[in-house]
């Protein structure tokens, strides 16, 4: 296959960016498109050329690292993460553009890189749960109801590749916190922190300066794991419900 | 099993309602639910200008004696106005101020556009200021009478005739109806996401809600213009 590939490139932080022209043939419709990116840096790198900078670590669709917009969708035309995306879905002599996450919380680092420490702050504000330390609890000791295991795992798939954000007019992280909130508030070991996990991890997101949500739904239809838009509204009323408890107190 | 919890100090919840983007949408939710609840009010009211003159103008009569003898005249209908005000300044200021932060949120655009989101969504805002100048301008066209062309205090059926026997009233209440039907369209089901009532199975009933209700509406309101055109009232 022949391309033509339209990158942002962006040497750091400070300089602007601009999208830059590439074509390249000898593309093979098996390549994910990681590797694609792969043998456009190679051909760089012999020209003498800075390599396009872009994030990846599993290349199999689960630590969430990787993440481009590819022609305006966030990880491109198909439900899947951008290294788990085949070239078969791009036709020969397509002209492809490959943009960086766009966001107020999420900074161009270089290239197609931004920095998602915001979400690491998110969940540093709440999704964990507290455990003691010492022997690992006995499995049948804490039953979780079947329907609650489903919702929690559900949830749990969330990868957190900030696709979402991406997607979102916005910039909002909700689908992200929610993912995150629900995963975690609706099963017992999540329990004691229920109150606090959702109120100070929507106050974490709101000080990164996420945007609001309006309901638009494209976090939904951008996420390669299927977290669901009614994730956000099961959030919504866990922090209506936490912050009823609070202000009773 | 012993957990180290905090001990957790919160705001009040005037607080956390205002200060928070979750929260603040709440309050954009309940006071549009409840303009909503009026206007739905408002245009069953408006359907008995087909019953004429003396039965609309008596009803517009009762709308100030409502209450009595409990209530002084016109104390009900100051009471709804209060609270409609209320709910229009809170839900244009929250309006304002999250579509403020939402903007900043996403500073630099794609440079590959698609279309994204529905046209009831992306007309949430625009909508929204349509409807705010059609509120100004419709006191002053049937609550004041500054603009009427009739103007007559006490014979509202003969002030909406003299509306929509304009050619700009006629345009200008057709825009802000199409402009609530599609503002309750996406509003009312937003609004139960904000609220925390939707989930998966719920969706489909509530988009069929929302659509209904949006229809209802705006079929409801237009009617009286398009009867006065068409000469059925007059
Ligand atoms: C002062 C004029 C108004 C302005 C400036 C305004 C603006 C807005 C905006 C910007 C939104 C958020 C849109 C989004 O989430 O994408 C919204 C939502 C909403 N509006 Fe209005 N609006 C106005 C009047 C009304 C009226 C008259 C009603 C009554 C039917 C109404 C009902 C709603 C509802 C129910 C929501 C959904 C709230 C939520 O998402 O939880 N609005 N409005
Ligand atoms: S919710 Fe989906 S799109 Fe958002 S971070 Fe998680 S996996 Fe990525
Ligand atoms: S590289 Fe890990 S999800 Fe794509």
């Amino acid at each position: 296959m022949r391309l033509t590939l339209r990158v942002w490139r962006q040497r750091d932080a400070d300089t602007p960016g601009a999208m830059v022209t590439y074509d390249i043939d000898d593309i093979s419709e098996d390549m994910s498109f990681l590797e694609m990116l792969d043998t456009l840096n190679e051909k760089l790198i012999l020209r003498g050329e800075e390599p396009v900078a872009f994030d990846h670590d599993c290349r199999e669709g689960i630590c969430g690292a990787c993440g481009v917009v590819i022609n305006g969708d966030a990880h491109g035309p198909e439900r899947t993460t951008t290294c788990q995306l085949h070239m078969r879905h791009f036709d020969d002599g397509d002209t492809v553009d490959v943009e960086p996450w766009r966001a107020g919380a999420f900074p161009v680092v270089k290239d197609l890189v931004v920095d998602r420490s915001a979400f690491d702050r998110i969940i540093g504000a709440g999704g964990y749960i507290s455990v003691p330390t010492g022997a690992a609890p006995e499995a049948h000791a804490t039953p979780v109801p079947k329907a609650d295991a489903d919702f929690a795992f559900e949830h749990a798939e969330c990868i957190g590749c900030g696709a979402c954000v991406a997607a979102c007019p916005n910039g909002s992280a909700m689908l992200f916190t929610s993912a995150k909130v629900n995963h975690l508030n609706v099963l017992p070991q999540g329990a004691p922190e229920r109150e606090t996990r959702v109120l100070d991890m929507v106050s974490a997101m709101d000080e990164e300066g996420f945007g609001g949500c309006t309901l638009a739904g494209e976090c939904a239809t951008a996420c390669p794991k299927g977290i669901a838009l009614p994730s956000i509204a099961a959030m919504n009323k866990e922090w209506l419900r936490a912050t009823r408890k609070a202000s009773r107190r | 099993m012993a957990l180290a919890t905090r001990t957790d100090r919160r705001p009040s919840l005037t607080r956390s309602l205002w200060g928070s983007t979750v929260g603040k949408k709440t309050v954009m939710a309940v006071s549009g639910l409840i303009m909503l609840m009026y206007l739905v009010a408002h245009m069953l009211g408006n359907l008995k200008i087909f019953f004429g003159s003396g039965e609309f103008n008596t009803y517009a009569h009762w709308l100030r004696t409502m209450g009595e003898p409990l209530l002084h005249y016109e104390w009900a209908l100051w009471g709804v106005r209060v609270v409609l005000l209320a709910a229009v300044v809170l839900h244009g200021v929250a309006a304002y101020q999250l579509s403020r932060r939402d903007i900043r949120a996403r500073p630099s655009k794609y440079v590959h556009k698609r279309r994204r989101a529905s046209y009831a969504t992306r007309t949430m805002r625009w909508g929204g200021i349509i409807l705010a100048l059609f509120i100004v301008w419709h006191l002053l066209d049937l609550t004041t009478l500054t603009v009427n062309e009739n103007a007559q205090p006490g014979r509202p059926y003969e002030n909406v005739v003299a509306t929509f026997s304009t050619w700009y009233g006629n345009v200008i209440y057709l825009v802000a109806m199409l402009a609530v039907g599609l503002h309750v369209r996406h509003g009312f089901w937003s609004a139960a996401q904000t609220l925390g009532m939707g989930n998966a199975r719920r969706d489909r009933i509530l988009k069929t809600l929302a659509n209904g209700l949006a229809l209802v509406l705006t079929a409801g309101f237009v009617s009286v213009p398009v009867a006065v055109m068409t000469g059925v009232v007059g």
